[in-house]
């Protein structure tokens, strides 16, 4: 059968030619900056939704009422950054998904959180010790995004770099009463950081991602802050009279899908309601 | 354990001008998290623009036995409130 393709107009022609200035099979240039786009959202709406779910299962559990209230807030904080980043991420992507679709109905190897967050609560320092690795290194990078070519990012990071400038805080001071407290609280104080020091390394990873959004100046090159997030813990792991834990082979695979076991664990509960009953409403 | 932890008492201004109100307590283990504490608890719905903390043990309360002496002889002197006084029409401003 004879193809049956309108002819090209020449008001097509024009189109074409704003569409792709470099002729149809020459690589736009456009889409791979977007696909980054997209990709450097869900990472750090998956960073923030992960940490937050986290956090929430301390709801009810905490040492005392006033910690438990804490964590609550510092759950809530994220929960809130998760939304507005994921909804920009589903806008992005263009496919009609929404932060809600993005964060109730991907299954594990399609999240792109670094490892750090989906790691276990384990005792109160645990928590506080990933806390106080992971709101370090959000701070220091909130702070650059705020002068971001991204008009997004710059507004979403000027808003959030307060909030996580307080969970920052909040974590250094538990840090500190616990490491320089009792002998026991010291001690799992330095066990919790010894288990979250491994995945540390994933934080300051470059990949395609980041370094084709660094370069226009959308992402942080995280090594630009490296020196300064290690004399910072550093700082206040003397002030909490303990030592820093000693380098661990680094496990990294988060922002490429490849989680630990706990990821699927966390995602089970959350995702259960939305999955089984899609319309449900509040 | 917050049992062990003395307890605070906690004042919220909630906008500039106005004076810091007490609004509860809680425990903290020292001043600095019993600030974070409060920030936490009682602020969480933009409640506040400042806030205090004060060791509980160290308010000076009157004693209920003896609120009889202490309050209830101002019950019968209303030529304390201002409204007891006629002004004159001629005084604009008071």
């Amino acid at each position: 059968m004879a193809p049956s393709l309108p002819p090209i107009r020449p008001e097509d022609e024009a189109v074409a030619a704003k569409l792709r200035p470099h002729g149809a099979f020459d690589p736009t240039g456009v889409e791979p900056h977007l696909a980054a786009r997209f990709d450097y959202l869900l990472r750090l709406g998956d960073d923030s939704l992960i940490l937050g779910q986290r956090l929430s299962e301390w709801t009810g559990h905490g040492p005392v009422l006033e910690v438990d209230l804490s964590l609550a807030n510092l759950s809530l904080d994220l929960i809130g950054q998760a939304t507005h980043l994921l909804e920009e991420a589903g806008a992005a992507e263009g496919q009609g998904r929404d932060g809600d679709a993005l964060a109730f109905h991907r299954d594990v190897l399609d999240f792109r959180n670094c490892l750090l967050v989906e790691q276990p609560n384990g005792d109160f320092a645990r928590t506080i010790a990933r806390h106080l690795l992971f709101s370090s290194w959000q701070h220091m990078l909130f702070e650059r995004l705020t002068h971001s070519s991204d008009q997004f990012l710059r507004e979403f990071a000027a808003k959030a770099v307060k909030e996580v400038a307080y969970h920052r805080e909040l974590s250094a001071e538990w840090t500190i009463r616990l490491g320089d407290g009792t002998e026991e609280s010291a001690k799992r104080m330095a066990d919790g950081l010894d288990w979250n020091w491994r995945f540390v390394p994933e934080l300051f990873e470059v990949d395609e991602t980041i370094a084709a959004l660094a370069e226009r100046g959308v992402a942080v090159d995280p090594h630009s802050f490296e020196e300064e997030y290690r004399s910072a813990i550093a700082a206040v792991l003397a002030d909490a009279q303990l030592a820093l834990p000693a380098d661990q082979r680094a496990i990294l695979g988060g922002r490429r899908g490849h989680h630990s076991e706990h990821l699927g664990h966390l995602l089970a509960p959350m995702q259960y309601l939305p999955r089984t009953y899609p319309q449900a409403v509040w | 354990m917050s049992h062990e932890w003395p307890l605070w008492e906690v004042f919220v201004r909630s906008k500039g001008g106005l004076a810091h109100r007490h609004v509860g307590s809680v425990h903290a283990p020292d001043a600095e998290l019993a600030l974070r504490h409060a920030r936490d608890t009682y602020t969480r719905r933009q409640e506040g623009v400042s806030l205090w903390v004060v060791p509980s043990a160290e308010i000076v309360a009157s004693d209920p036995e003896q609120a009889g002496e202490l309050f209830e002889p101002a019950a019968d002197k209303i030529y304390r409130h201002p409204t007891f006084y006629d002004i004159p029409d001629e005084v604009k401003h008071i």
